[in-house]
């Protein structure tokens, strides 16, 4: 199955709620992020991940360092909450269009 | 991640626009919005009624597993000019249970043929406020969220 890794889909998750509040002031690695949670580190890793991927995560090499930090941008989309909107369209219209393509007419 | 769809909705203006282009010719496109049977498939509701004509109407209720009512929706259909343009009105009826009312919106579907195996649709939604635009909007976000645990519970039901 291919997870969709989409804005709605990352913010749906608590813990990765609470990361996105927790870099909102600061940028911060990783290690010093997992310090915050109670999971283990490899999960932490997974969620920076998908937020990373949905860009609302941005990374930043500091010599041997890589800081994450919150890309506003992104972070407005979501406060604006068009995306979830558009992404209902889009799912929507690729049904239409994917049931039309089979569409054979009876006559 | 796939962009073909766009939303423009400018802060502070009490309407949007939903523009897709399709790999379909504009007559299959027309087709997937005046088929009743096409648009059971694709929006996932029961179609009761759907009168494509001038001064006509619609209706469209949604039920779940259960066969409760989850969703219904109805509005007039006030002009329509075969694959052009579709002019109608949508009405979200509340759940029993629901204390939010939605007023009625204005809406202009506009097809255009692109090439003979492309189009274009452009729906211009007009609402009765920015607030009640803005809350239309938010629906999704809290939609989503219900229809992420009902996968997931039909998932587990086919496991068990």
């Amino acid at each position: 199955m291919n997870l969709r890794r989409d804005v709605f889909q990352a913010i749906a998750d608590p813990t990765r709620r609470a990361i996105l509040l927790l870099v909102a002031s600061q940028a911060m690695t990783a290690g010093a992020i997992a310090a915050n949670f109670d999971t283990a580190r490899p999960t932490v890793s997974k969620h920076l991940q998908i937020l990373t991927e949905c860009e609302l995560l941005q990374q930043t090499q500091t010599g041997r360092e890589i800081h994450y930090q919150i890309n506003a941008q992104k972070m407005k989309d979501v406060a604006d909450f068009i995306e979830p909107f558009r992404a209902m369209w889009e799912e929507r219209f690729t049904k239409l269009e994917t049931i039309m393509n089979q569409y054979k007419p009876d006559r | 991640m796939e962009r073909k769809t766009t939303i423009q909705a400018e802060t502070g203006k009490q309407d949007l626009r939903i523009t897709r282009e399709f790999d379909l010719p504009v007559e299959l496109l027309f087709k997937a919005y005046t088929e009743p049977d096409l648009v059971a498939q694709w929006m996932e509701t029961n179609v009761l009624k759907l009168e494509n004509k001038n001064h006509g109407s619609w209706q469209f209720e949604t039920t779940n597993a259960q066969n409760e009512v989850v969703f219904r929706a109805n509005g007039v259909i006030h002009a329509v000019i075969p694959n052009r343009k579709i002019t109608r009105t949508f009405e979200m009826e509340s759940a029993p249970a629901s204390a939010i009312r939605f007023d009625v919106q204005l809406e202009f579907l506009e097809f255009e043929s692109l090439t003979a195996t492309t189009s274009r649709l452009i729906i211009h939604q007009v609402y009765r406020s920015v607030a009640s635009r803005n809350r239309m909007m938010q629906l999704p976000f809290a939609q989503g969220l219900n229809i992420a645990h009902n996968r997931l519970q039909a998932i587990i039901n086919q496991v068990n």
